[in-house]
């Protein structure tokens, strides 16, 4: 209906001069945004069907193309934006509710932005990574309390199982469904090569993934979809999902289009059915009942393997975490506010949760307080964009830090947010076989080794600034940050002191 | 020796290879001027068909029917390299005849052209390779 | 002493230079030819005339090639005949050349037929050699008019070379139809119509009857004035050396799939031999310069001790004329499919689920993928047949079977 068109946010502009009619941007956008017009002999297109991903603009051999933002615009004010007002618009059109994926692009503060690393001069000086070791090896996993020995003496060994990282960053999880089979493989390659782990997310392991095991996290959430001993013996660690930074306080939700054969067997649902996990866990009311699934993962793995509890980051998270780490997790995983999803409605994503900074460091504050801190180890995710923001979590108190977006965009994401609609045109957030295989696992793993490979040196070369050599030494060393037009309360929760001071 | 090897899983039937080749091959400093109005003939081709597309050109046979048919000697091994002089060529196509790949074409002059690994234009390595954008094209030494 | 005698200079010849050399770098070999020329390519002599070569381009080996190869050349020199005892060839002169291992590839020889007052006719070509050709060439002014007689692949060629040299081209043949060897009726009236369209005239189901210097009678009475005539009507493969001394023969010498010929150290290649269709198992001559080369190529492995077979020759063919072209290969029996879309004709033969021939004008792309059909005797129940009718293509194999051609 003409009463619903509304000009698109984003034109698609060609220049005619370089454009050689070679037809690769039609051919590569599955959203059917180029066409070729034979009786004009001309490339033609429709900006409303362009979701801005920018396929085409990377691959058009002559440079013919560019996305400009339009200058089409409603009368101006600064209440009822643009958006505000064309997304009234669809829901008087549609009645439902508005959806989106990956993080919240809203303008809330970034407290990474507003922090910032020391550097040692003259007393105590800066290490030069090319020269001397540097170690940014992390142990994840419960440390023991005490040295304890046998009755001949002898120390015994107490320590919970661990999970080693050749580096502070994993993937986080993602699911065989909500991502392509390609990109599964790509994470799983690169974290055997990086020695670190990626993670399965709710949809189940693929059996051809079997063999990265020893990299692999499995994740239990409260669909339980593809959970069964084999599954939760696979991995290295077992990851209990009970929130996510994009939708805290709704589960995960694959349409029936989606589960094809392979997504099918690997999640053990019907082909075709709707894969809808419940909000909450229908076994987990109570601290206690966490810690009946986390000790019932634990004897099925044998008390062999660590259990994540993963939580969204939420107003009390710092009183939740401590009931996580007394219910026996080994590790807790907390994903920011600007986390991403491959689905979740608008309104959730951009309204719901915290900023991970404050999450982590109220919860690594509270942890020490009650003196549990080294029962757990603690994983942040959330929009880790950089290795400074890398060092600044660490700083801040976490033990290692889980990637998604950034690891996606390493993959040829261009954050054009529509994984929801399953069209990706970069073969990731898509099961359709001709689109899943524009991602050859062969270079997506070698970009995401590349990317971790270069944040660990520029970790390094932070480190090395501030005179540490050892990532150890850098947890919760909140002194290495500063605070930047920040107030006392954020300060205080952030428990930094202003620049200057 | 080097060779281009082509694995179809990973074409996505971009026909990218084909417009590089083709400019490639132009003597041309942009592909602006090389191909724009221009409908090109490539020394490599896209086969698509239902979902499934593959590049094919030239394999650098080790027991080369073409050049064993030539029947002026245009068509030479050159370190492993089978190249054409199109100067020599008359256009028979008793090579397009014996080919089995049907790799060689004919070119605008009447001569025969094929894929020499962009050895001897201002590419200087496979520009088929260097554009595809998956892999799916390689230039590599396989035994 | 020599070790390797070759008598022949073309693509046989060559092929035979280049196979020992494979096997063996050393080896001492005489090559021993009747013209005196530098390797060339014979098919050439039409392009030579049309101009689209010269005799320089014409070469089938650079300059060197000789030399390169170690190769002893004996060029204009003819072998009268082969002591195969003795194991030596005699030349014209009595010199005897011994040898360890022979190659005989002497080609063919026109055929000229009996034809009454064809003695009084001053400028009568046949069209064979660069000699030939360039003999004809000098006899054409443009206000020539040729007569040719035989419509098959020299023929042909031949008009192809002078047409536009001369006033007029008349072409006269017993057969019903032109390139009766390697074209169907179909295919044959298409290329006919185009040659008519150029400006030749064919005169089909005839003969010439009785030559009277410039005019030529037909058995049909028609009579026809020219200045020029080119006798085009077949060749003889050269023999003689081989079957003077009892090696094997019958319309050529009998080859193996080695080269040997039936007499031990004496192999033979080229459009003086048989050799086995490998599509259908039968003898033929199969004169064609790729095969020449690759026979060639063969004995000479196998002269210096390596092995080789040769067991991948069918009938084939790639011709055309003024760019308009043609490939045919294998053997006309079968099923058929085709198609005429205009100038383009595709027409498939095949049998007990394999192609056995093809015949394409016109529209030539990517051939030799049928070409290989036929030589590896494929399965057609193994590829998508309707695909592969449609045109050649790749996709109509297997995903494997494509994986092993491109991917391996």
């Amino acid at each position: 209906m003409a009463i619903d068109f509304l000009y698109p946010e984003y034109e698609i502009k060609r220049d005619r001069d370089k454009c050689i009619c070679c037809r690769v941007c039609e051919r590569q956008c599955a959203n059917e945004a180029h066409w070729y017009d034979a009786e004009l002999q001309m490339m033609m297109c429709d900006s409303a069907k362009c979701v801005n991903c920018h396929r085409c603009v990377s691959l058009c051999p002559t440079r013919a193309l560019k996305i400009v933002k339009t200058d089409h615009t409603f009368k101006e004010n600064a209440n009822w934006t643009g958006e505000h007002i064309a997304e009234i618009y669809r829901q008087a059109g549609t009645g439902g509710v508005l959806l989106s994926s990956m993080g919240n692009p809203k303008k809330y503060p970034i407290y990474w932005d507003k922090m910032l690393i020391n550097a040692s001069q003259v007393t105590n000086p800066p290490i030069d990574p090319l020269r001397e070791p540097m170690e940014t090896k992390v142990f994840l996993g419960a440390k023991p309390g005490r040295v304890e020995f046998n009755a001949k003496g002898e120390i015994k060994n107490n320590l919970s199982p661990q999970l080693k990282l050749e580096v502070p960053i994993m993937f986080s999880a993602m699911s065989y469904g909500s991502i392509s089979y390609n990109a599964h493989e790509s994470l799983a390659r690169a974290a055997k090569e990086l020695g670190t782990f990626y993670n399965t997310g709710e949809g189940g392991l693929h059996e051809d993934f079997y063999k990265y095991g020893e990299n692999t996290i499995v994740q239990v959430a409260s669909g339980r979809f593809g959970v069964h001993k084999d599954y939760l013996n696979a991995g290295a660690a077992i990851e209990i999902k009970m929130g996510q930074g994009a939708k805290p306080g709704i589960g995960g939700h694959l349409p029936g289009i989606k589960v094809r054969e392979d997504i099918s067997r690997t999640r053990m649902i019907p082909e075709g059915s709707d894969a809808i996990s419940p909000a909450p866990h229908h076994d987990i009311y109570s601290i206690e009942d966490l810690r009946q699934l986390v000790y019932s993962l634990k004897e099925a793995s044998d008390y062999k393997k660590p259990v994540i509890v993963k939580i969204a980051a939420v107003h009390n998270v710092a009183a939740i975490a401590s009931g996580i780490a007394r219910g026996g997790a080994d590790i807790i995983a907390i994903d920011g506010y600007r986390g991403g999803t491959g689905a979740a409605p608008t309104r959730i994503r951009d309204n719901v949760g915290i900023p991970i900074e404050l999450a982590l460091a109220a919860v690594d504050q509270r942890l020490r307080e009650e003196g549990i801190r080294n029962n757990v180890s603690i994983v942040v995710g959330g929009s880790i964009r950089s290795s400074a923001d890398v060092v600044k979590a660490i700083a801040l108190g976490a033990d290692a830090v889980y990637i998604a977006t950034s690891a996606l965009m390493a993959l040829g994401c261009h954050l054009c947010r529509s994984c929801q609609k399953g069209n990706c045109n970069w073969g990731i957030a898509t099961q359709r076989p001709e689109l899943v295989r524009r991602l050859n696992p062969d270079i997506g793993y070698k970009r995401l080794v590349n990317l971790v490979t270069a944040w660990n040196h520029e970790i390094k070369e932070i480190m090395g600034g501030m005179g540490i050599n050892s990532i150890e030494s850098l947890r919760g060393n909140r002194l290495m940050l500063r605070g930047i037009g920040l107030t006392e309360k954020e300060l205080s929760i952030l428990g930094i002191k202003h620049a200057g001071e | 020796m080097k060779r281009i090897y082509v694995n179809e899983k990973w074409c996505l039937g971009c026909h990218l290879c084909e417009y590089y080749c083709a400019f490639a091959n132009s003597g041309k400093d942009s592909m602006v001027k090389a191909l724009k109005n221009v409908t090109i003939n490539p020394r490599i081709r896209i086969e698509e068909r239902g979902g499934i597309s593959f590049a094919v050109s030239c394999r650098h046979c080790e027991e080369p029917l073409c050049t064993k048919s030539c029947i002026t000697g245009a068509l030479t091994v050159n370190d492993g390299v089978i190249q054409i002089d199109k100067d020599k060529c008359v256009g028979c196509y008793t090579c397009i005849l014996t080919c089995p790949y049907g790799a060689i074409v004919p070119s605008e002059t009447g001569a025969i052209q094929k894929c020499e690994l962009c050895m001897n234009n201002s590419a200087g390595k496979p520009a088929c390779v260097a554009g595809c954008p998956n892999k799916a094209i390689v230039f590599e030494e396989k035994e | 002493m020599s070790k390797y005698v070759i008598i022949g200079n073309s693509a046989a010849a060559i092929g035979c230079v280049e196979g020992i050399r494979q096997v063996d770098q050393k080896g001492e070999i005489t090559l021993i030819a009747s013209e005196p020329h530098h390797t060339y390519s014979r098919p050439l002599i039409s392009y030579l005339l049309y101009g689209k070569t010269d005799e320089q381009k014409m070469k089938y080996r650079p300059n060197d090639f000789y030399k390169k190869n170690k190769v002893i050349k004996r060029l204009g020199e003819t072998v009268t005949e082969i002591d195969k005892k003795e194991k030596t060839v005699t030349l014209k002169n009595g010199e005897k050349i011994p040898y360890e291992k022979l190659l005989v590839a002497t080609g063919s020889n026109p055929f000229v037929p009996h034809m009454e007052g064809l003695e009084s006719v001053k400028n009568r070509f046949s069209f064979m050699t660069l000699d030939d050709a360039k003999a004809l060439d000098k006899a054409l002014k443009k206000d020539t008019r040729a007569l040719v007689v035989g419509a098959g692949l020299i023929g042909l060629k031949c008009v192809e070379g002078i047409l536009d040299k001369v006033a007029t081209v008349n072409v006269v043949d017993l057969a019903d139809r032109i390139l009766p060897s390697i074209l169907d009726e179909t295919g044959s009236g298409l290329v006919k119509k185009f040659l008519e369209s150029k400006g030749v005239e064919f005169h089909l189901r005839d003969s010439v009857e009785r030559f009277e210097k410039n005019k030529a009678v037909l058995k049909s009475k028609k009579t026809i004035e020219f200045d020029v005539v080119v006798i085009a009507v077949g060749v003889r493969p050269n023999i003689s050396l081989v079957s003077d001394i009892g090696g094997k023969c019958r319309r050529a010498i009998i080859t193996n799939n080695k080269c040997e010929t039936s007499i031990k150290d004496i192999y033979a290649a080229g459009d003086c031999t048989e050799s086995a269709d490998c599509a259908t198992g039968d003898m033929k001559v199969m004169a064609l310069l790729p095969n020449a080369y690759m026979q060639g190529e063969t004995a000479g492995i196998n002269m210096a001790g390596g092995t080789k077979l040769y067991e991948n020759a069918i009938p084939m063919n790639a011709i055309g004329f003024f760019g308009y072209h043609m490939i045919t290969a294998g053997d006309y029996i079968g099923q058929t499919y085709e198609t005429l879309e205009g100038e383009n004709y595709k027409k498939l033969f095949y049998k007990d689920n394999r192609l056995m021939g093809y015949i394409m004008i016109g529209d030539v792309m990517r051939a030799g993928i049928y070409t290989s059909l036929i030589k590896n005797k494929t399965d057609l129940a193994t590829i998508d047949f309707e695909l592969i009718k449609e045109k050649p293509q790749l996709m109509a194999f297997s995903k494997k079977k494509r994986s092993e051609f491109l991917a391996k």
